[in-house]
């Protein structure tokens, strides 16, 4: 055997390991779709699908037991529109502020304390939520102060970060000549950054969007410590009383849960993948058509 | 410039809100942080950094080192894993090839999916199905799988910031290409690979959902790598729930603090300096 030889056998040795790793995602994904579908349709199934996704009653001590998640998918989605109404707004001016209006010495402090607020963990800030947010909304508002309002108010600060990042580099990404043109047109600077630069980088902002509302809905601890966590289906006006979300529901009972209870719970979690999933799908759509 | 043109009503508004704004997101931060800093550091103790945890003293230790260890296991599941499948696509894998298209589209996947979704994954897959339980074991391959998209993406970016020329001249002095990918472009691929790692500690330190149906949320260090423990996370979720304890869970809140935006800072000067070299 040469040495020629030898070279050979160990670039195709290195080649192989890096297909395998490569391959890794993939079987990572496989595993995850197999075992949470494999648990939690089977489950879905013999409860009836859409007794289990309309059901408003979550009762798994009842005799027979009632697995219905309607008011936790109705929960998710009363938090998720929240955080929106608090964080979009305020994301997308800071965004603005970030690329168009920022002096060069307050951008060097803003934008790694802009990346701090996206790693602070959840079960801080849902801590600062409990002691600070939920005594200033009971005060505030009345109630007990555990309700869709605070975890709304929550996560609005917490997807602040994902919307002001991934806006502010699609704002960025549109030509300077775009601004250049509206000011030599005679455009404020403030028109040309709001007439002109920002709608330009619309779908761009819209994947910013979408990638917060993703995070909004998966969002466990922070909304556990702060949302009051019952699950009963609640109205719309009804947004100073407690509400228990998809992600609430697995993590507050999937340490005690046994047989079809926790067959329950893997099916609730099958749903908020799904939610998910299409969420992403729609994130991708946009970050193509962008190209950022 | 500013100077000939007259400010209509709309940006006055437009510049007031833009102003509000990011005077909000500020204040966001400065509200956290300072609270969080400003209560809890009073409460930092020698005793919260005892060997044992008992009902009495509410010591943060055991959850430091069973921090630690997930880290370090997770680290070195998915870091070798992260490298060679990025090796994979920026060096090896040809244009357009439909393997590549699936790894990116899985990984995307990765990305997105939620905490609570891997804590679900983790628990029947690794605690039931493979019979690991509660344990090391279990967390640690859970993390290494949610931190695997963040670290292939950033050896991505910094193999494919590495010039080509350093590639032809490796190829051009007789290198083979696994002498050029070992020898060349990973050394200096290097400290932005270091960068996503860190970002990566600092996800698995920040985790909590996933931590404690994997590798559960028992107050002592973990004996073995199939025995159970708890993160700092996983530590401080306990306490405020018990709220029994409003002192500890207020000086853990700010541990975990204290150690993200060390973390953080430590992640931005390790970018900074690439941008220097470059």
């Amino acid at each position: 055997m040469g040495k020629h030889s030898l070279v050979f056998y160990k670039e195709l040795a290195a080649k192989i390991l890096f297909i395998l790793s490569a391959s890794a995602a993939i079987i990572a994904v496989g595993l995850i779709c197999v075992f949470l579908f494999m648990q939690g349709l089977p489950a879905m199934w013999d409860m009836g699908v859409i007794r289990f996704l309309t059901g408003t009653d979550w009762r798994p001590t009842w005799n027979p037991p009632a697995f219905g998640i309607l008011p936790m998918i109705v929960g998710s989605i009363y938090v998720t529109v929240g955080a929106i109404l608090f964080g979009v707004p305020i994301g997308i001016f800071a965004a603005v502020f970030m690329a168009k209006f920022c002096p060069a010495p307050i951008y060097k402090i803003l934008k790694p304390a802009i990346n701090l607020l996206a790693g602070i963990p959840s079960v801080v800030y849902g801590y600062f939520g409990m002691v600070v947010l939920v005594p200033f909304v009971r005060q505030t508002f009345g109630g007990s102060g555990n309700s869709i309002l605070t975890a709304s108010i929550l996560l609005g600060m917490m997807i602040l970060p994902t919307i002001i990042t991934i806006s502010e580099s699609a704002i960025r990404a549109i030509p300077g000549e775009i601004y250049e043109g509206a000011i030599a047109l005679g455009a404020s600077h403030e028109n040309a950054s709001y007439r002109v630069v920002l709608p330009a980088a619309k779908s761009g902002v819209m994947a910013s969007v979408i990638l917060g509302i993703g995070r909004a809905v998966g969002e466990t601890m922070a909304v556990r410590m702060v949302a009051g966590n019952q699950a009963v289906l609640r109205m719309p006006h009804e947004f100073l009383m407690g509400t228990r979300t998809l992600t609430a529901n697995v993590v507050i009972e999937l340490g005690y849960a046994y047989g079809n209870h926790r067959a329950a719970l893997v099916a609730t979690g099958v749903v908020l993948f799904i939610f998910v999933m299409i969420i992403n799908a729609l994130f991708s759509l946009l970050k193509k058509k962008e190209g950022i | 410039m500013q100077n000939f043109k007259r400010k209509k009503p709309s940006d006055i508004i437009l510049f007031a809100l833009t102003w509000l704004s990011i005077g909000i997101t500020a204040a966001v931060l400065v509200l956290v942080v300072g609270y969080v800093l400003i209560n809890g550091i009073p409460f930092i103790r020698p005793s919260l950094f005892a060997r044992e945890f008992t009902t009495q003293n509410q010591s943060l230790f055991p959850a430091l080192i069973g921090t630690l260890m997930i880290v370090g296991l997770s680290l070195i599941l998915a870091v070798p894993l992260g490298v060679f499948s990025a090796i994979y696509l920026v060096e090896y894998a040809k244009r357009g090839s439909r393997f590549v298209a699936i790894v990116r589209l899985t990984t995307e996947t990765l990305a997105g999916i939620p905490s609570i979704v891997y804590g679900l994954f983790g628990f029947i897959f690794f605690g039931v199905f493979l019979g690991w339980g509660l344990s090391l074991m279990s967390g640690s391959f859970t993390t290494s799988i949610m931190i695997l998209p963040l670290i292939m993406r950033t050896t991505e970016e910094s193999l494919k910031s590495v010039p080509d020329t350093y590639r032809e001249g490796s190829f051009g002095l007789g290198a083979g290409r696994l002498r050029t990918v070992m020898r060349i472009i990973l050394p200096a691929a290097t400290p932005g690979i270091l960068a996503g790692v860190i970002l990566a500690i600092g996800r698995i330190i920040g985790e909590t959902a996933a931590i404690i149906f994997t590798l559960g949320n028992v107050a002592r260090m973990p004996n073995n790598l199939f025995d159970t423990g708890r993160t700092l996370s996983a530590h401080m979720y306990a306490l405020a729930n018990e709220g029994t304890h409003p002192g500890e869970a207020h000086a853990t809140a700010a541990v975990l603090l204290i150690v993200v935006i060390l973390i953080n800072a430590l992640s931005s000067w390790i970018a900074r300096f690439i941008r220097k070299e470059s």
